[in-house]
């Protein structure tokens, strides 16, 4: 027997290629192409009253250059709003190149094409915009306030207000022992891949083909859009993902105006086009995430257990709502954990300012929601007086009420309701695994040594895993080797690794002959995308059925040639044969050459298939309900989400003259379903603890009452270095299969990250004893609690 | 993110590289292009040319003798950090190296480079400062020496001309009954400190202090160097002297907000490094003092 791959830490197939600088990425391909350089808005929010691009064609090496005017049809009109949703009454999205006005800084105005970017961006200089500068609104609380408007035509700046409830919340509340009132905030972040946007398009004049490489997560939405827009039936535009340094969920949104006007110059030069985005284009012109503002209302009884539960927050969409209400819709529902609060309201606000769009980023909303459940936690732990373990296990949906329905819909448009998951149990392994009970010991040592320590918990449930479906495609060579393919992008991930095992075990072939392509509309042109940890559940699931079919095939083929059944037939490292019997076997690129009834020989191997070595000369060669060659194809769509879920603590040191926080200890529990490669999920936990500490302690988008980010570039955004991420991240797994797919998978791509905000906050409020209501936390912003505190001690209750 | 366009040249001799900057008054040097080459990136700066010296010879050396420690215009911070005699000879240039940037910026930056680059809030203008070193500095008309003290005029302006070249720099050995120390606090490991600190503390046989001196980055638009020698006037050093030390250094600077910190929370770092540098000076004053004994 094939030893199995499913479950083992197999060494990525990716990183030796990878980490040797030999990935090829959009930038990569075609040296010789036109490069695209972008003017974006200078302001925040003006109207454009005069463009003059007169001087720019006299710059040797500018061969074009375009603004609104010189767009046509589909082009001219507003980019798409990807998601609808009947609440988003007031949805808005931006022009490819602004037409009249402009919303924020950084917004495209003009593209120029030259021979390189250099010239390009020296063109861009060149241009002339003459603007009526307008009024901003920036921050969340100016937004509400709707004194300014963003758009002319949205009262209160509000794109959409959304209200969900189950029970009856506020008599809930009001009846309750207890009650409390939290208000909270979470400011702003982003994905930063490592490689920004990118584009590149070549129009074949010849077969009038379009192809379009980009840095993508779904290569065949990019299709759709560039197909749409330019006025090309989808059959003459091919999509290709190349490798894709990064992409946290940023390039999900699409088509970015560049994908659309990259295609659009190609076409009409006649030459290849690329738009390589910068870093700073990147702070300024992709997306970002995160900011809320939170009111929670809670009521519950002596053993902190949640009878009623009212939250309302107000979500920073940006200027504009190309996806939807996708992040907060997900906030609002996935806010609940791994609780069960018997009555819940939620109400949210998803307002415009003058900054840059909001989408999804790694945790996408959740790990907001998360941060205003947990600080709820630990404000009634601290209420009652009670550890914020059990405050937690009181509020469990226990292991016996799965499936569990919240009675509320999630961002598939589904209901949300809980697939499978151990929530005592994992609590059970992160107390353990962090020593949680001895901590008080390990506090009192510390204090004797004049140190401040502190421990923080928090819980998550994500969905994940959403459809609608994804395809997967398994064809067997005459050589033996396996290609496959699937429509959804990789940006990382290592999926060549996982599906190639699990690919290898379905069909019992050795893993190094098992190839995998992703994100190729060549190859899948029926695919999502890559996005919510759906790449292993969605693909995962569809590439085994696809191999189980290739597998059924392989069996019925090798069943007639070595004349017995299929059941009697094993698959061992790529050769067919009969149980118990090794000696007759057939290896599996003859069943290839079978399974292909040929007329031509085109080598010795082929020979077995030709018209007058192999059939029945009664029968049709293929069969009736049968194909030639040896493929299997399937589609996976599943009927809601599954629901990963994990529990981090982190142990704090907090500098108490310098207020400076270090990270002691960081622990994960986290429960995936079944995992396919343990040493994919620990670097996916790994990377999002990494991206979750920026955001709790680093990161943040300093914008200035003007709308001009102050700190668009790595020198001020401060991403975390690997010296101030965890040298060591303790992590226990725990698997509850999902009942929802053929491998019992659940995502795991988001999970690192979404907790932290909600962790850190817990963590340096135990060590300072005062509430942390607003993240991310810098030391300067802790020294002024600290006064601020120490005041009010000072003052006394009653001041 | 591409630079605007310049000329570019690569003499081969300090004269042809004077030469051509006095030809230009628009020329910028290129050395370890560690501020300057991102300056160009995001057209922040656009010389018309740049006057790359790394083809100049005998501009790499650290030299040593009991009066100091030269650094050439061409060595990097690097090679400085890794040199033994130079840490012996004045350790604060090592002790203050070590918190410049990261191992990458350190192998192709130039000590020199960010001298003259004139940052308030970088580590060794302020190190140059406080131990009253200087910078020889070369053009078409000659050779002058600019004593530190005169050297830096305002944020990112230094009175080095723009036909000038800073072909070396001069620490001065650290004086037998004198210790050193340095610290910094910046958000993320080798950023640029949110401030930092240091300082020259000098003793007696009898271990009574004779001189407290410190100087402070990131607290002041200028490198800024503050006599503490008053709040040790008993000749001891005790919590009460460290408190008075750190008023009369809060006198005299004037920190800023800026995205990272507000302003109170720079002066709140400035008196707690001054306490805990001018602690750390005087331990290492009184080692060597003892380790000579």
């Amino acid at each position: 027997m094939t030893t199995k791959l499913f479950g083992q830490a197999v060494q990525r197939v990716e990183d030796d290629r990878l980490l040797r600088g030999q990935g090829q990425y959009t930038d990569d391909l075609m040296p010789g192409a036109l490069h695209a350089a972008v003017l974006r808005s200078p302001h925040a929010h003006a109207r454009i009253l005069a463009i003059d691009v007169d001087a720019v064609l006299d710059v040797e090496g500018v061969v074009a250059v375009y603004t609104h005017e010189d767009l046509v049809g589909a082009m001219a009109e507003p980019l798409p709003l990807l998601i609808p949703h009947p609440t988003l009454t007031h949805g808005r999205t931006q022009y490819a190149l602004a037409r009249d006005e402009i919303n924020y800084v950084g917004e495209a105005i003009a593209m120029v094409v030259a021979v390189d970017r250099y010239v390009a961006e020296d063109a861009v200089d060149r241009i002339r915009v003459d603007y009526d500068v307008l009024p901003p609104v920036v921050g969340i609380e100016n937004a509400r306030d709707g004194d300014l408007l963003v758009h002319d035509d949205v009262p209160g700046n509000r794109a959409a207000r959304m209200e969900q409830q189950v029970g009856d919340a506020e008599a809930a509340i009001a009846a309750a022992p207890h009650r409390l009132s939290l208000d909270l905030q979470v400011e702003r972040s982003a994905c930063m891949p490592m490689e920004g946007r990118a584009t590149l398009a070549r129009w074949d004049t010849d077969s009038r083909r379009m192809q379009v490489w980009t840095s993508t997560q779904t290569s065949t939405g990019v299709r759709a859009a560039v197909a749409s827009k330019l006025g090309l039936d989808l059959g003459q535009v091919d999509v290709i993902t190349p490798d894709v340094g990064g992409g946290f969920g940023v390039k999900i949104v699409h088509p970015w105006p560049e994908e659309l006007l990259v295609p659009m110059a190609a076409r009409a030069l006649g030459r290849p086009v690329k738009f390589i985005e910068d870093r700073r284009e990147h702070f300024i012109s992709s997306a970002h995430e995160r900011g809320q503002l939170q009111h929670v209302d809670v009521g519950f009884d002596d053993d902190g257990r949640l009878l009623g539960l009212s939250v309302q927050f107000w979500h920073d969409n940006g200027a504009y709502t190309p996806y939807g209400l996708i992040v907060p819709i997900i906030t609002s529902t996935q806010l609940l954990g791994p609780y069960k609060p018997d009555n819940y309201k939620v109400v949210f606000d998803s307002l415009y300012t003058n900054t840059v769009i909001v989408t999804p980023y790694r945790g996408a909303g959740r790990p907001q929601g998360v941060y205003a459940m947990e600080r709820t936690m630990d404000a009634i732990a601290a209420y009652l007086g009670k550890d914020r373990t059990e405050v937690r296990a009181a509020n469990f949906i226990q292991p016996d009420e799965f499936p569990y329905d919240h009675g509320l819909l999630f961002q598939d448009g589904r209901p949300l309701i809980y697939d499978s998951g151990d929530y005592p149990a994992s609590l059970e392994k992160l107390k353990a695994l962090v020593d949680w009970d001895d901590f008080e010991r390990i506090r009192d040592e510390a204090r004797a040594e004049g140190r401040k320590v502190g421990i923080g918990i928090a819980c998550y449930v994500e969905g994940t895993g959403v459809g609608p479906y994804e395809g997967g495609h398994v064809h067997v060579e005459t050589s033996g080797k396996v290609k496959v393919s699937t429509g959804l992008t990789s940006q990382g991930q290592g999926h060549q690794t996982a599906f190639a095992q699990i690919v290898a075990d379905e069909l019992g072939v050795p893993f190094e002959d098992v190839e995998v392509v992703t994100g190729d509309t060549r190859r899948s042109p029926y695919s999502v995308g890559t996005f919510a940890s759906r790449a292993a559940v969605m693909s995962g699931s569809a590439i085994a059925l696809a191999a189980r079919k290739t597998r059924e095939k392989v069996l019925r083929i090798a069943a007639d040639a070595l004349e017995t059944t299929p059941e009697d037939l094993e698959i061992v490292n790529g050769v067919v044969q009969v149980k118990g019997a090794p000696g007759s076997r057939i290896e599996l690129g003859t069943i290839a050459v079978l399974s292909n009834p040929l007329r031509y020989a085109f080598d010795e191997a082929s020979k077995a298939a030709t018209q007058f070595v192999v059939g029945d000369p009664s029968k049709p060669p293929v069969a009736e309900d049968d194909e030639p060659g040896l493929e299997g194809k399937d589609f996976y769509s599943p009927p809601r989400s599954t629901f990963a879920n994990g529990m981090h603590a982190v142990v704090v040191e907090t500098d108490p003259e310098t207020a400076e926080i270090t990270i002691l200890r960081y622990a994960v529990v986290h429960d995936c379903g079944n995992l396919i490669n343990p040493l994919i999920v620990e670097g996916q936990v790994h990377g999002g603890v990494a991206q979750g500490v920026g955001g709790a302690l680093y990161e943040r988008m300093a914008y200035n009452e003007h709308g001009q980010l102050e700190n668009a570039s790595f020198m001020d955004f401060l991403m975390p270095y690997v010296s101030e991420v965890p040298k060591r991240i303790e992590i226990d797994h725990l698997e509850t299969p999902s009942p929802l797919n053929p491998l019992g998978l659940k995502g795991a791509g988001e999970a690192g990250v979404i907790p932290s905000a909600a962790v850190f906050a817990s963590a340096i409020e135990d060590a300072e004893g005062f509430p942390i209501t607003s993240m991310p936390i810098s030391p300067s912003e802790l020294f002024a609690l600290r006064l601020h505190h120490e005041q009010k001690l000072q003052e006394g209750p009653h001041a | 993110m591409k630079p605007a366009p310049f000329s570019y040249s690569r003499p081969t001799t300090l004269d042809e590289a004077l030469a051509s900057l006095a030809a230009d008054p628009d020329a910028k040097v290129l050395a370890g292009g560690q501020s300057l080459v991102p300056l160009l990136s995001m057209r922040l700066a656009a010389p018309s040319a740049l006057v790359d010296i790394n083809a100049v010879p005998d501009l790499d050396h650290v030299r040593t003798d009991e009066k100091g420690v030269r650094v050439g215009a061409l060595a990097r911070h690097a090679a400085v950090l890794a040199d033994p005699e130079a840490r012996r000879v004045q350790p604060l240039v090592s002790l203050a190296l070590q918190r410049v940037a990261h191992p990458t910026i350190r192998n192709r930056g130039t000590t020199v480079g960010s001298l003259v680059h004139a940052d308030a809030s970088a580590e060794m203008p302020v190190v140059l400062v406080l131990l009253g070193g200087s910078i020889t500095a070369a053009s078409v008309a000659g050779t002058r020496t600019i004593e530190a003290a005169d050297l830096y005029v305002g944020p990112l302006e230094s009175t080095l001309r723009h036909d000038e070249i800073a072909t070396e720099a001069f620490f001065p050995a650290l004086p037998g009954d004198a210790g050193v120390a340095f610290d910094e606090i910046a958000r993320r490991h080798g950023d640029y400190a949110l401030c930092g600190v240091a300082a020259v503390v000098r003793a007696d046989e009898a271990g009574s202090i004779t001189s407290v001196r410190a100087g402070y980055l990131s607290v002041s638009d200028l490198p800024t160097v503050v006599d503490l020698s008053e709040a040790f006037a008993a000749g001891t050093l005790d919590d009460a002297s460290l408190d008075a030390a750190a008023d009369l250094a809060l006198a005299s600077l004037d920190p800023a907000a800026d995205i990272h910190a507000t302003a109170d929370y720079r002066a709140h770092l400035a008196r707690v490094l001054t306490k805990r540098v001018v602690r750390q000076a005087h331990d290492d004053c009184t080692a060597r003092r003892e380790g000579d004994a």
